[in-house]
């Protein structure tokens, strides 16, 4: 174990590609979860979409053919 | 609501992200005996020191679920659990890196540090099977909650008993009263440390913001399909 404790610090291009690993890892993980949750809002906002379509076509319903009479004729 | 500051808060972390890494990279001196390589302490350490809070503070979150009830903190707990545990899996990744390129080895598993936060690692791990093997809501959430709460206790546990133990290689950090770290060195992990804070609090806001934005879908989908009386369908008034 006092080898390990000995060992001499690697020198810049060794130490590079083992920082530069450390990072990307990093970085990496992070891009991942961030297009993992961008997916998520994708499909949120294609959701919300075809509500607000539901919605719209209940509007629709209920504003239909009869009702328009009913408001065209007020006093009958 | 959830999404209330996402914006500030996100664009704070990108900042304190890019001069955490301007500090390591151009300001932070060479170490003596690691030199180059002990550049990956700034990254690795903020990020195990953020996960072992965050699962304390999902712990802390499930308290306050289970006295009151509120399914607001169960969401809490679950988010901050699973953005700890993200930040587990990178905190493995690299201390397998560096361990590789200070001590030869990818893992070296009579070394307390380690092993005992792969044991804390893969007790989270069992969060995900543990919550979606029950069906019931309600449960879920209740029995969530009180792992949640008995892990959150057991990862402070874990580290005093780590600290009193031997350490075979791994360098105990903030061992001394001083920290240990010359002025340029803890400047710079002080500010590493705050943005991989942020970044953990913005993940966590970001992920909340997500799934309350998709509970609300789902109910107004609900009420809009669901049959009234009178034939017509009709929006909730408020989705909490």
């Amino acid at each position: 174990m006092e080898v390990l404790f000995a060992a001499p610090a690697l020198p810049l291009d060794e130490a590079g590609k083992y920082v530069a690993g450390a990072y990307v890892v990093f970085l990496v993980l992070l891009v991942v979860y961030l297009a993992i949750m961008a997916a998520k809002v994708q499909r949120i906002e294609r959701e919300l979409r075809e509500v607000a379509a539901i919605a719209e076509r209940n509007k629709e319903i209920q504003a239909g053919p009869g009702r328009e009479a009913e408001e065209a004729a007020p006093y009958g | 609501m959830y999404g209330k500051g996402l914006k500030p808060l996100s664009i704070a972390t990108v900042a304190m992200l890019a001069l955490s890494l301007s500090l390591v990279f151009f300001y932070a001196p060479l170490d003596a005996d690691q030199g180059f390589i002990q550049k990956i302490f700034y990254l690795h350490v903020p990020l195990a020191m953020v996960a072992l809070v965050g699962f304390v503070v999902g712990g802390v979150f499930a308290v306050l679920h289970l006295r009151s009830d509120d399914r607001k903190w169960d969401a809490y707990s679950y988010v901050a659990i699973h953005i700890s545990v993200i930040f587990g899996v990178a905190v493995l990744i690299t201390g397998a890196i560096w361990a590789k390129a200070s001590w030869g080895h990818w893992w070296v598993w009579d070394e307390p540090t380690l092993v005992s936060f792969l044991i804390v690692f893969l007790l989270y791990a069992t969060y995900y099977p543990f919550r979606y093997a029950i069906e019931d809501r309600d449960r879920q959430a209740r029995y969530a909650s009180v792992f949640a709460v008995t892990a959150g206790a057991f990862v402070p546990l874990n580290f005093m008993a780590v600290r009193m133990a031997e350490s075979l290689v791994h360098p105990r950090t903030f061992a001394t009263a001083d920290g240990g770290l010359p002025g340029e060195m803890m400047l710079t992990f002080l500010v590493s440390l705050a943005a991989i804070a942020l970044l953990w609090t913005t993940l966590v806001k970001f992920e909340l913001a997500a799934k309350s934005a998709s509970g609300q879908v789902k109910r107004l989908r609900r009420a809009l399909d669901a049959p009234v009386a009178g034939g017509s369908s009709r929006i909730a008034p408020e989705v909490s």
